[in-house]
């Protein structure tokens, strides 16, 4: 049975604000092609006009997000992004130039957006969103769309909203796949009823096994921003209740019905989550660094290893890496893909020195794990990986 | 029951990179049985040790969530389709 969901009731304007009650002639031009549309009109573009959405993020969800509001009329625009642009973003989050490398995210959007659109309001929020802050910065605004990409804040966002009850667009990418889907509507679903519980890190692949198509969190970021302006205008049917899923490889859409658990700790009936809490200790993680490697094995540094290439030691240096990073580059290694160790275990002679390599130390962390419990003892992890041989041996070996 | 099983991007290196198997199954839990039986590496990332499908993996047959239906005692049928569907956040993790 489909449900049609309704738009939230609007929400009561503070004292100090006031509801814009019309459109300047300019504004009637720029959105000429939305006024012309019934669905839209002069009704739907001053709600746009008076609707304050809160973007979480500002990467690569947050770059079509940011651009298709801002461009929409969205009156008001709150960005949330304590990062920096960094060069390997410009691969994906089109908001950025080359020239704002090194600059907060916030206020590179900040620039482009105002550019695109000098009408609306676009306020930044340079921080990490934390249970200390998120009731606070989310109350002023009727929407939230999520465009982190970790599982603490996705938690954070989710029953920010639901205490609040605020509509939380969500949209989310691996690789080649995405998923979109609106929670916090009443009656509606939320995102522990889909994930009771978040993976503990390690679980699912991470590390070089991961990257992404730049374009498809372009394609899921639009998507959540059709989301939003639907929800602004009370138009279309909403995806609350409903999953989609994109694979972009195979270009197929699929839809999968979201319930709401009766049951659910957050938004069910006995609601048992109350405040926000801890969001790192409910995920596993602690603090900011890169997880400790999941298995601690004998290692040896890059500067130790070219010592005893240098004088002539006899070592055997295994790849664990996939075929396409060897060919980003590589140290001359023996290539055995991590995944097809078990399977070519026996093309390694355990009466030699093997060093094991992958980009950064983890998959080969694991690597050299399975060898000693497979009997080898001469074997040892390079520590940071081909990443830290570039750093500290040999620059002209490109970093990825 | 021939019933075809979706991997998600996150599991298919545990799969040999296949994106879908067919497999012959009365129930999701067969299904399951089934796939993590021809590539086992499968089997920690979908279960836990005792045996119980993990939190953030969800099973759907067809678009229905199988926790509200009877769980992995869903009965499957011909043409029917598993999907696997595990919690994403973009790589971080």
């Amino acid at each position: 049975m489909s449900t049609k969901v309704q738009t939230p009731a609007p929400q009561p304007q503070a004292a100090s604000q006031t509801k814009a009650a019309s459109l300047s002639n300019e504004e009637i031009l720029r959105y000429s092609r939305h006024l012309i549309m019934p669905e839209v009109g002069m009704d739907g573009q001053l709600k746009l006009k008076n609707a304050k959405v809160l973007l979480i993020g500002t990467g690569g969800l947050g770059a079509p997000l940011g651009l298709y509001l801002a461009a929409a009329g969205v009156g008001r625009l709150g960005l949330v992004d304590f990062d920096v642009v960094d060069f390997t973003n410009l691969q994906r989050q089109v908001t950025f130039g080359s020239d704002d490398v090194g600059k907060p995210k916030t206020a590179a959007a900040q620039a482009r957006l105002s550019n695109l659109n000098p009408d609306i309001r676009i306020e930044t929020f340079v921080t990490k969103l934390t249970s200390d802050n998120a009731l606070d910065l989310f109350k002023d605004f009727d929407i939230i769309v999520d465009g982190t990409d970790n599982f603490p804040t996705r938690y954070l966002v989710n029953d920010a909203c639901i205490l609040l009850g605020k509509p939380n667009v969500y949209g989310s990418i691996f690789r080649f796949e995405g998923q979109a889907t609106v929670f916090g509507m009443p009656a509606g679903p939320c995102y522990r009823c889909l994930y009771p519980e978040p993976p503990p890190p390690g679980l699912v692949p991470s590390c070089a096994e991961g990257g992404v198509l730049g374009v498809l969190p372009g394609i899921v970021g639009s998507i959540q921003a059709m989301e939003t302006i639907k929800l602004i205008l009370g138009a279309g049917d909403s995806l609350a209740g409903r999953l989609l899923l994109f694979d972009a490889l195979a270009m197929k859409f699929r839809e999968l019905k979201l319930r709401k658990n009766p049951n659910c700790p957050m938004c069910g009936e006995h609601r048992t989550i109350t405040k926000l809490i801890d969001y790192y200790e409910f995920c596993g993680v602690r603090g900011e660094e890169a997880p400790a490697p999941d298995v601690q094995v004998p290692e040896i540094t890059p500067r130790e290893l070219k010592s005893r290439l240098d004088r002539g030691d006899d070592l055997y240096i295994l790849d664990v890496r996939e075929p396409h990073e060897y060919q980003i580059s590589n140290i001359n290694g023996h290539l055995i893909p991590l995944g097809e160790l078990p399977r070519r275990v026996h093309e390694l002679d355990s009466s030699r020195e093997i060093v094991a390599h992958c980009r950064s130390g983890k998959r080969s962390a694991e690597a050299v794990d399975f060898l000693r419990k497979a009997g080898f003892r001469k074997i040892l992890n390079l520590r940071g990986g081909i990443l830290a041989w570039s750093d500290d041996v040999d620059s002209t070996i490109a970093k990825y | 029951m021939s019933v075809k099983v979706i991997i998600p991007t996150p599991l298919r290196v545990f799969a040999d990179k296949r994106e879908s198997t067919e497999v012959t199954a009365k129930t999701v839990g067969e299904a399951l049985g089934q796939l993590t039986n021809e590539f086992g590496k499968l089997r920690k990332h979908l279960f836990t040790e005792d045996g119980k499908l993990r939190s953030f993996v969800n099973v759907y047959v067809n678009d229905e969530d199988i926790r509200y239906l009877s769980k992995e005692n869903t009965p499957t049928k011909d043409g029917d389709t598993v999907s696997i569907v595990p919690s994403i956040a973009g790589g971080i993790f």
